[in-house]
């Protein structure tokens, strides 16, 4: 199935919080292994193929650190 | 020749008020100030006006804040437990740079003390009187006219330096009736770019007192505070003299302690005394330097208030001999007597 | 072609905040900024922050901003509004400033159906000064100043705003939302949408509590905080509307 969109994460706003991750209804969000500048893990994309572009991720961002593009 | 009316003190600052231009009036019920909120509460619909009566003294400073921040000219007044309330409100006014007029019609403390006219709040008013670094204007008229003339000229203070103005009466000023001449706008204006208007054609703004970021804001804000006091200093101090030239004694007194310092001159003068008397009409910034130099070839320098003893701490920190510094004072509402001034006076003799 | 959906609103500052990881003040103050984009009333918003975390609200939203003393926030929206009638004012206020010691101009705001809107946000703890206990603490809740957990017997059991608040005449609008998950968020969005509406079309006073999560001083993280609102704070304070005018009418 071809992904309908994509996150797009600014991983120097992000704080780590998860909240994205934990509300993703296809569980393709994961922290990252690296650090953004404030030395804070972040989500990034791991199955390109099966977003659905609903933002939920967004939806839930206290610090509105992700937009969505719709495919 | 205009009009004479006669009027309340109360009722002649609210006209007053209006007259310079006051649109918005924020207060809580406290004696012996009642006829203000009362008489906005009629004048003020009439005149386009809003009156709000709030459910505290800490609710009404903060509509004050509100509406000063809205660009308003905008008043309140209570009297001395309801100014202690107050303090608040008028801190963070201070500190944000807000105008506005706030009326302290003195009555007797501490606590609740009694309704009866005092001058017991001076070291609150001349000293900031809530937390921080900061200063207010401080008014102190003695008759109707007066408090009437002052109040258009503290809304001007007040715009001009963006600063708290408290005209500092008391009960029986603000209940004496006595005919006046309704004073004239003053024709000033002030804009007020920093009002809170909504960010139309132009970048978002906000009024606050607090500064946490850079660095040092926080004393740079007080920095510029304290340079607004220092000119109000050089530029703002009203006082008057009565008779003081060739006084051996002079008397110093605001407010209703002066009309009867004033009684007891003219007595003395009859008696062959010869004494004077310095009014301030500013008691912050205070007349300290006419004080020293009209103070420094007198004899005696008497201090007469109705508190402990308050104003006088600034008579003696301008005097230089403070050794020829005296004080009388009553306490509690209670009036300071012409036969006691007077009796004082001989005994310099 | 590709198309960007939930762009960042033109009314939120791009200034970061200060709130922890996880802290529900970020997506109400990015609710609010969307509603304001969407009403197209950014330029005529005046926002009045209050003491507490939220005490810089100003600068996170592009709009004028103006501070208040603690729990005062709706005195000073009151007398803003009086002046700048034609102007949306919103007082943004935390448990603590709205219930505690602002409970009276809390109240008295809405007795006379100021024609304000209130957003309040309630995580059931002071933040700012680091974790004590508020007015809406939940029973047994261990906070730095209840640190056996909240003993009703004590201090009284949890306030609840949105119930004091529906026993007045004057309000127009009441609602209780939280930020707890996805369908939770867009109700608060909706709510608030609704509340700024009322205000709008200048029908008087409009209030809306918040849960939201406060991981730092609860000591859970994030996601288990969400779960936290969802198992303990709902059942104690229902999510619903409680009163709309405009929907009666």
């Amino acid at each position: 199935m071809a992904a309908k969109g994509e996150p797009l994460i600014n991983s120097e706003r992000c704080k780590g919080c998860g909240l994205c991750i934990a509300n993703c209804p296809k569980n393709i969000l994961e922290m990252s292994k690296e650090f953004n500048s404030d030395g804070v893990t972040f989500p990034t994309l791991n199955d390109e193929e099966t977003c659905t572009a609903c933002t939920f991720c967004a939806t839930m961002c206290p610090e509105n650190a992700i937009q969505i593009r719709r495919f | 020749m205009e009009e004479k009316i006669l009027m309340k003190g109360n009722d002649a600052m609210a006209e007053a008020a209006i007259i310079a231009g006051c649109s918005h009036y924020f207060g809580y019920p406290i004696t012996p100030q009642n006829e203000v909120p009362a008489y906005f509460a009629k004048r003020l619909p009439q005149v386009g006006g809003t009156f709000l009566q709030a459910e505290s003294e800490l609710a009404a400073i903060s509509m004050v804040m509100g509406a000063s921040a809205g660009g308003a000219r905008v008043m309140t007044s209570t009297s001395s437990p309801g100014m202690s309330l107050k303090q608040e409100g008028i801190s963070y006014m201070a500190g944000a740079k807000l105008p506005c007029v706030i009326a302290n019609i003195m009555r007797g403390g501490p606590g609740l003390g009694g309704i009866a006219g005092s001058q017991a709040d001076y070291f609150q008013a001349t000293r900031g009187g809530g937390n921080g670094d900061y200063q207010t204007i401080v008014l102190a008229p003695g008759n109707v006219q007066e408090l009437a003339d002052l109040t258009i000229l503290a809304f001007d203070l007040a715009d001009k330096y963006r600063i708290p103005v408290i005209i500092l009466g008391d009960g029986y000023l603000g209940q004496m009736s006595e005919p006046l001449v309704l004073p004239k706008p003053s024709g000033k204006t002030f804009e007020k770019p920093w009002a809170i208007t909504g960010a139309k054609d132009r970048d978002p703004q906000f009024i606050a007192s607090m500064r946490l970021t850079p660095e040092n804001a926080l004393e740079q804000l007080n920095l510029e505070l304290q340079e607004t006091y220092r000119v109000i200093r050089e530029n703002e101090v009203i006082t008057e003299c009565y008779q003081c030239d060739d006084a051996d004694t002079v008397l110093v007194a605001y407010g209703t302690a002066a009309r009867i310092a004033n009684k007891a001159v003219i007595k003395l003068r009859e008696q062959g005394i010869n004494a004077g008397l310095l009014r301030p009409k500013t008691l912050w910034p205070f007349p300290s330097e006419i004080l020293r130099k009209i103070t420094n070839d007198k004899k005696k320098v008497l201090t007469v208030e109705m508190s402990a003893g308050q104003m006088h701490e600034d008579v003696l920190l301008a005097c230089d001999d403070k050794n020829k510094v005296d004080f009388y004072g009553r306490l509690g509402g209670a009036l300071p007597k012409v036969d006691e001034i007077i009796e004082r006076v001989k005994s310099y003799e | 072609m590709s198309k960007m959906t939930y762009a960042f609103p033109q009314s939120l500052s791009e200034t970061r905040t200060h709130y922890c990881a996880g802290c529900g003040h970020g997506i109400v103050h990015k609710l609010i900024a969307q509603v304001l984009d969407e009403l197209n009333i950014r330029e005529k918003t005046l926002l009045v922050a209050p003491v507490g975390c939220s005490v810089l609200a100003y600068k996170y939203l592009n709009v004028d901003g103006l501070e208040a003393a603690h729990g005062r926030a709706p005195a000073v929206a009151t007398g803003l509004k009086r002046v700048q009638k034609d102007k949306i004012v919103l007082s943004y206020q935390g448990d603590g400033d709205l219930l505690a010691i602002g409970a009276g101009e809390t109240i008295h705001a809405a007795n006379r159906g100021e024609d304000i809107t209130v957003i309040f946000l309630n995580n059931a703890i002071y933040g700012m000064t680091g974790g004590q206990m508020a007015p809406t603490t939940m029973e047994g809740q261990k906070t730095l100043t209840s640190p056996q957990g909240r003993d009703i017997a004590d201090v009284g059991s949890a306030m609840r705003a949105c119930e004091l608040i529906d026993t007045l005449e004057a309000p127009y609008y009441i609602e209780r939302c939280s930020v707890h998950d996805v369908k939770n968020v867009n109700r608060t969005k909706n709510a608030i949408k609704r509340a700024i509406k009322y205000q709008v079309e200048g029908r008087g006073y409009s209030f809306v509590e918040i849960l939201s999560m406060c991981p730092t001083n609860w000591g859970l993280d994030p996601v288990k905080s969400a779960k936290w609102i969802e198992e303990d704070m709902v059942p104690y304070y229902p999510l619903k509307k409680f009163r709309d005018k405009g929907e009666e009418a």
